[in-house]
């Protein structure tokens, strides 16, 4: 097989998934499209370990090494997800501008307890 | 086959683009089902669809995987993607209370931008890959290279540290989402009660 195939095929995943991560507005979906991106990345650790033959197989090590991480990391990104969710109602991250500059609180968010000005992480701790 | 192709495959170690071997022919249909659910995937105004389209376009690199001779890592990605991770991001759509049937602000406003960027990597990528390694062959004959026996005893003799410290990750990240998600506010049960 050409390693062509496969590193083609990687490097228009991980474009698609940067596409997603850029232009997808719901934090799960960020999230997916990190996936994307990192599914990418094994597909061309697998290629390029079968097709160098390595006696250690570093690619394939490296990509299971890789899964566990994304396993660990979509469990932390959901936990942050809920959480912001539960605080904030939303889990849009264009409307997450607390910590931007130069952006005024949208005051269309006012739904459940977000949007107070003091721009706390925790706005029911500060009512 | 064409007096170029022979040429080339003359040229290189393996034969041309032009005389595809059956592997070939599976990985690329393969392939181009896995990338067009990665389409629809980051597209899809449905959140709901998007995740099952992940599970197309993860099932799909499974396949690859086991065309390139990966069993276990296979196997893996079957049982760790599309068993936990889909289930989770599904678990999390729900507990998030995402609409159901199409949202149209699914996307944000920089769309186009982000097009672009996407656009603009894609073919910088594709370029330099095809540019690099055009003539390389992989040769998948031979013992095979991703059996379990083979990942058991390279990731038990070789890669045994790396191997602990990941499962004290994998402890960490576990406390740590147990932490996060935990709801032990006396404000924050008062202030859902009022709501």
């Amino acid at each position: 097989m050409h390693l062509a195939y496969p590193a083609v095929l990687a490097a228009l995943l991980f474009c698609t998934g940067l596409y997603g991560v850029l232009a997808r507005r719901n934090a799960i979906l960020v999230l997916m499209s990190v996936e994307l991106m990192l599914n990418a990345v094994n597909l061309n650790l697998v290629a390029f370990d079968v097709w160098l033959r390595d006696t250690l197989h570093a690619g394939q090590a490296l990509t299971l090494f890789t899964i566990a991480i994304a396993a660990a990391e979509i469990g932390i990104g959901l936990a942050i997800v809920l959480m912001v969710y539960r605080n904030r109602g939303t889990s849009d991250v264009d409307r997450l501008r607390d910590t931007a500059e130069g952006h005024e609180p949208d005051p269309n968010t006012t739904g459940g307890s977000t949007a107070d000005t003091t721009s706390t992480a925790r706005p029911e701790v500060a009512a | 086959m064409t007096p170029a192709a022979t040429v080339a495959a003359a040229a290189t170690n393996g034969p041309g683009f032009l005389s595809p071997t059956g592997v070939e022919i599976a990985f690329l249909l393969v392939g181009l089902a896995t990338f067009g659910a990665a389409l629809v995937t980051v597209t899809t105004k449905q959140l709901v669809h998007a995740a099952l389209w992940l599970v197309v376009a993860l099932g799909g690199i499974a396949v690859e995987y086991l065309l390139l001779t990966a069993e276990f890592i296979a196997w893996v990605q079957v049982l760790i993607y599309l068993g936990s991770v889909i289930v989770l991001l599904l678990f999390g759509l729900m507990l998030t209370k995402a609409p159901i049937g199409r949202s149209p602000d699914a996307d944000s406003g920089n769309r186009w931008i982000a097009l672009g960027v996407a656009v603009v990597a894609a073919a910088s990528l594709v370029w330099v890959v095809v540019d690099a390694f055009r003539t390389t062959w992989i040769d998948l004959d031979g013992p095979v290279q991703g059996s379990t026996k083979v990942s058991g005893e390279i990731l038990f003799q070789h890669w045994v540290l790396p191997f602990e410290a990941l499962s004290v990750l994998l402890l960490a990240a576990l406390i740590g989402a147990i932490v996060l998600s935990r709801r032990n506010d006396p404000a924050d049960a008062r202030d859902k009660g009022k709501r």
